[in-house]
């Protein structure tokens, strides 16, 4: 991979001159990459990792996994029905897989009652689901590579030879 | 000894809380989760007894084959490998083993705090050649004129806590005609060896038949492998230095602990890709840490391995002591002076890039605006 991705996609606030200097690129080369990435899609979108578990107002969200089963449409296979199932804002992942079921979701609601009537109003009476598994989640503890915990303290000790 | 100033200094910094420190000399990740699953695994299964004093067969064995796929490097497992608490135990071994009182041994500085007294524990007399004018490597008719009559080993360091320079293979070919003409041992200690960035790390062992029968290739896993605190490396070497070295390690270790040998094995065994990765963070903040440097106008030898940098604070009129204290006292960063390393380096500090690159950042923006407001 492109180190600039691999840095980016550590950090993503850091800064081209920063990147320059990690990977002895010119400043001006580091720009025009990332305005590429950004141009063909490479790069989507820039965003924080945040621990909903720490936070201590009401806008921690209920999410769910489901599980859906689908009958694949003539000439579209997957992709259409998909497409109609991710266009919900309320599914924040989608994905196709291989097992017993077609696509993963992931849904999220303000509550209980919010998610059940998604899958109650919209999703389920979908003329190509055929049926659906609901999982709410529980706990997160890892996401895309990151340990959902409180930062630990420096275990090392502050000077050493 | 170190001065006495050092270790005031380090008591000072040990105890603020609030230090932004760059004076570390280990690495900041943690040991790759496979090794430390293994070790719990270990404990699980009741592996809390003693190994053999040579080390667990199957460790030798995998550091055996490591030093064969990766360099060549043929030492047999039953009688060429001695499985060590550190390379620090290695290092006292290797001593012991071959000095008679008041042999004396070359070690070129600034060094590793802990290399003049070993030699001095040994009964040896250490030797130290100043490296400071040929940018920190050891020039071959340096080593020529400092070897007498009683000269029996010299001890390498390469890439070198506390300059981060290395040898290539053709400086160490050089170096191998002065060695051979002297009839000198090499101790040569090579643990920050997978941490070298712009060339191939050459083992000294590895120059002809004639230079491996007289080194001690000193390895280990803290450094490669984020493993200080496990306390294991390997020795290398003939038959009857190893056999040597065992006697004494048999007598005052009897062996490195058990749960840490089976980490080890399992870090030979499945963990290339955290080396490379490692490896690839360590090179990006050295380029990082280099240029910063020398946009505030401090000079530095450009390192080619390990985690640190040497650069000189001449131009700021303090000395290396002068330096860390104020810098300490104004702006909570913490460097090592350089005469930690060698009395002759009072114009020398010792920055560690071991830290993330959100330490790194905070603490040289601290170090330029202490430049700034001198």
């Amino acid at each position: 991979m492109d180190p600039v991705l691999e840095i980016l996609e550590k950090d993503a606030r850091i800064s081209p001159d920063e990147i320059a200097k990690l990977t002895k690129l010119k400043k001006e080369e580091v720009k025009k990459r990332i305005k590429k990435y950004e141009k063909d899609g490479v790069i989507l979108k820039y965003k924080a990792v945040i621990n909903k578990e720490l936070m201590k107002d009401n806008s921690r969200e209920v999410r769910a996994l489901i599980e859906v089963n689908i009958v694949p449409q003539k000439d579209l296979g997957f992709d259409h029905i998909a497409e109609r199932i991710y266009s919900f804002p309320e599914v924040t992942s989608c994905m196709l897989v291989s097992g017993t079921y077609d696509l993963l979701l992931v849904v999220e609601g303000k509550d209980l009652h919010a998610v059940s009537s998604f899958v109650a109003e919209k999703l389920s009476p979908m003329e190509n689901v055929r049926g659906t598994v609901t999982h709410f989640l529980l706990k997160k503890y890892k996401e895309d590579g990151v340990m959902l915990r409180r930062k630990e303290a420096n275990k090392r000790i502050a000077i050493s030879y | 000894m170190a001065p006495s100033g050092i270790r005031v200094f380090f008591d000072i910094v040990l105890g603020m809380d609030d230090v932004i420190s760059l004076g570390v000399g280990e690495p900041d990740f943690d040991t790759p989760w496979k090794v430390r699953e293994s070790a719990i695994y270990s404990l699980e299964q009741g592996y809390t007894n003693y190994t053999s004093n040579k080390g667990l067969y199957k460790l030798r064995l995998y550091v055996s084959r490591h030093l064969k796929n990766k360099f060549g490097l043929d030492y047999d497992p039953d009688e060429e490998i001695l499985i060590t608490v550190g390379t620090s135990e290695g290092l006292d071994l290797s001593f012991r083993a071959i000095l008679e009182p008041q042999d004396e041994v070359i070690i070129p500085q600034p060094s590793y705090v802990s290399y003049g007294p070993v030699v001095d524990l040994a009964g040896g007399v250490p030797v130290f050649v100043d490296t400071e004018k040929s940018r920190f490597k050891l020039k071959p008719s340096d080593l020529d004129k400092a070897c007498t009559k009683k000269t029996k080993g010299l001890l390498l360091n390469y890439p070198s806590n506390p300059t981060g320079v290395s040898y290539t293979r053709k400086e160490l070919k050089e170096l191998s005609r002065i060695i051979l003409k002297h009839n000198l041992l090499v101790i040569s200690d090579e643990i920050y060896g997978e941490l070298t960035y712009d060339y191939k790390h050459t083992p000294l062992a590895t120059l002809g038949k004639s230079m491996k029968e007289r080194v001690i290739y000193l390895n280990g896993f803290s450094k490669a492998y984020a493993m200080t605190g496990w306390r294991v490396a390997f020795a290398c070497g003939s038959r009857e230095i190893i056999s040597a070295m065992t006697k004494i390690h048999q007598y005052t270790m009897l062996c490195a602990p058990t749960n840490s040998q089976v980490a080890a094995c399992e870090a030979l065994h499945s963990c290339a890709d955290s080396v490379v990765e490692m490896r690839k963070e360590y090179s990006r903040r050295r380029d990082f840490v280099v240029d910063r440097l020398k946009s505030m106008g401090l000079d530095c030898v450009k390192p080619e391995g390990a985690f640190y940098v040497f650069p000189s604070v001449k131009k700021t009129g303090l000395d290396a002591m002068e330096f860390a204290n104020k810098l300490l006292k104004k702006k909570k960063v913490a460097v090592v002076p350089g005469t930690a390393f060698g009395e002759k380096y009072q114009n020398n500090i010792r920055i560690s890039y071991s830290y993330s690159l959100d330490h790194l950042k905070e603490a040289l923006d601290r170090i330029e605006s202490f430049l700034k407001s001198r």
